[in-house]
């Protein structure tokens, strides 16, 4: 049934009527979103008498209060946080046994990496200019970390810790699982058996154990098997041991991409004469990575933060330093105030990658 | 004019044959579903395949292209047999156009890009002459200023077009359509077999599965009734529609033209 004339006409002739005051505006919202009705209006009030009995305290202890960089003593006498068990050893956490003399390099490494992370972000710079610069930035970082040439003195690898380990292990993990995970998960849907049944086994054996185990198997079981007087490199061997393990996730989130796939995209690039390769790079894996790509980013956060667990074959990643600080018996109660810190940093490169993979999907978005 | 004339005005098929197909037969697991087909395309022929859901259409000219795989008999398209030889498979594939019902474009790429794939990485020509290849097809199908867009953002109607001139880019020797209209709303039908309409035109050998008997009258050479995987029968559309031979055409004509 249509609405009587006289009211359209009456709308449109005497303009347009304002909404009411309480219904719009900031007002409108505070209404809307935290006293619609009773259950709503309680759980705000509640919430805003909590905020009111914890914030102050809190600010007192994280900044008002806080001691920034006195010594230890003068942190015991204090209320607030001690900030200065972060910043009297600073370079410990961030660098671990490096010497001490040359830490510039560790951090000149790290900020070249951060530099080619932020230029690679950017899909319009994704051209081959960018794989040489790569190539040019890792040998570099190696050198600044391994020194041996150009006058730098030589650091060996049992000596490299901290973050820039932290940054190694999880940026060559990922940057290495990814492809490695994409080509298990296709090989699990291969027709050859033989390849299916290694990648069935391979992803369901890895998935069976803990990270744990298989950094512990890497670092005491493999050497055993090795020959007399051959032995791996211990970052190298974690490093194997990440990347391993982070393919086997990514293979299988990847496997529910290609899962999603119409039959008709394939379908469609074989009636045109596409071979299984260019069907794959073309067709089904552009849409299907894409597809997956929210429990992609997931496994990879995760394996970034799981680097920590390396301190269980005796690396010292960032957390196992920040640790060891607060074993010091100057510095011991203060394990709050240092676990803040490194959590602040794991969460700065989570939350990067997770709002990156944000940006990457709007971007990508074609409908 | 009658139908068969009609055809006959707009290109009459050539004496070379492009499909040959002996005894074929096919199995989905137990279920037999094409049983001993026998045809014979010749190159220019236009035919126009019906029959009720289930009885093999689709899956018979899906053999053509080796969507699908047959069990026994053989299949020559255009000199070649069909085969396990997957270098055979993909130069058949290279010559036979496929329009599908439900369009399959790309949707990551734009419809340009959609265009522009086949030529560019099967029949490795570079890209600059298959996009001009793209644009004269997109005018031919009455749909180039939506080059840039993505296949989302087009109709149904529009996209099947799209999927059509994708085929064509490749310049197939023949091509197969798969109900193309059937995921269309009425109102682009038209649009759709008014294209396929101007391709007959231009003598493309064409099979079409579909239910659209009007095209078939008014293009086609030959009108195929299959039921129950076999070909019942077969004859120029006047012959088809005004003595359907068997009790199964007549009945099935019954329910479709009405």
């Amino acid at each position: 049934m249509s609405r009587p004339m006289e009211n359209v006409a009456a709308g449109t002739a005497k303009g347009e009527l304002k909404p009411p005051l309480t219904k719009v505006g900031v007002f409108g919202w505070i209404r809307e979103n935290l006293f619609k009705g009773w259950f709503n209006s309680t759980l705000t009030i509640l919430t805003l008498y909590c905020l009111w009995e914890v914030g102050p305290p809190l600010v007192n202890w994280l900044f008002l209060d806080a001691v920034w960089t006195a010594g230890s003593e003068a942190c015991r006498a204090a209320d607030g946080a001690c900030w200065s068990v972060v910043v009297e050893n600073i370079r410990f956490i961030l660098f671990g046994f490096f010497p001490y003399g040359s830490q510039w390099r560790p951090l000149a490494a790290m900020l070249l990496l951060f530099g080619l992370l932020y230029y690679s972000q950017d899909r319009e710079h994704w051209k081959k200019s960018l794989l040489y610069a790569w190539v040019v930035g890792l040998f570099l970082m190696g050198l600044l970390m391994r020194g041996g040439l150009f006058g730098l003195e030589s650091v060996e690898s049992t000596k490299w810790g901290g973050l820039p380990l932290t940054l190694l292990l999880s940026v060559f993990g990922l940057t290495a699982a990814y492809p490695l995970g994409v080509l298990l998960a296709l090989g699990r849907q291969s027709r050859m058996t033989g390849v299916r049944w290694l990648c069935i086994v391979y992803i369901e054996a890895v998935r069976g154990v803990p990270l744990i185990s298989l950094l512990f198997m890497s670092a005491i079981i493999f050497p055993l098997m090795l020959p007399e007087g051959v032995t791996f490199n211990k970052i190298l061997r974690a490093q194997a041991a990440i990347i391993l393990f982070t393919a086997a996730y990514i293979a299988e989130v990847v496997r529910g991409g290609l899962q999603a796939m119409s039959k008709g995209q394939y379908e469609a690039a074989e009636s045109m004469g596409l071979n299984y390769y260019l069907t794959m790079r073309l067709i089904i894996l552009p849409q299907a990575l894409k597809i997956v790509i929210p429990p992609t980013v997931s496994i990879l956060i995760s394996a970034f933060k799981d680097t920590s667990l390396v301190v269980i074959i005796a690396l010292f990643d960032v957390l196992k330093t920040t640790k060891s600080v607060i074993s010091d018996p100057e510095w011991m109660g203060f394990s709050r105030e240092a676990y803040i810190f490194v959590a602040i940093i794991y969460f700065l490169g989570c939350f990067s990658m997770s709002n990156y993979s944000r940006r990457l999907e709007r971007e990508l978005k074609t409908d | 004019m009658n139908a068969q004339e009609n055809a006959e005005k707009i290109s009459a098929p050539s004496e070379e044959l492009i499909i040959e197909i002996v005894d074929l037969h096919k199995w989905f697991g137990e279920f037999h579903v094409l049983r001993g087909i026998d045809l014979n395309v010749h190159k220019g022929e236009r035919i126009v395949v019906c029959g009720p859901s289930g009885s093999g259409k689709s899956t018979l000219i899906r053999c053509i292209n080796r969507l699908e795989e047959h069990q026994r008999g053989k299949i020559v398209v255009d000199g070649i047999e069909l085969t396990n030889n997957i270098k055979k498979i993909e130069k058949v594939r290279a010559e036979v156009g496929m329009v599908f019902q439900h369009f399959n474009l790309f949707p990551h790429l734009t419809i340009l890009d959609n265009l522009t794939l086949g030529p560019v990485w099967v029949r490795k020509i570079p890209r600059k002459e298959a996009e001009e290849t793209a644009m004269l097809y997109l005018e031919k199908v009455h749909i180039a200023e939506q080059a840039r867009k993505y296949p989302g953002q087009l109709s149904g109607g529009q996209q099947q077009r799209v999927a059509i001139a994708r085929s064509l880019c490749m310049k197939p020797k023949l091509m197969l359509f798969d109900e193309p209209t059937s995921a269309l709303d009425p109102e682009m039908i038209k649009e759709v077999l008014d294209v396929m309409i101007e391709l007959a035109q231009e003598g493309m050998t064409m099979i079409v599965v579909t239910h659209e008997m009007g095209f078939a009258k008014s293009v086609a050479h030959r009108v195929l009734f299959m039921d129950f995987g076999s070909i019942v029968e077969g004859n120029s559309p006047d012959e088809f529609f005004n003595n359907p031979q068997h009790e199964r055409t007549q009945l099935f004509l019954s329910q479709i033209l009405h």
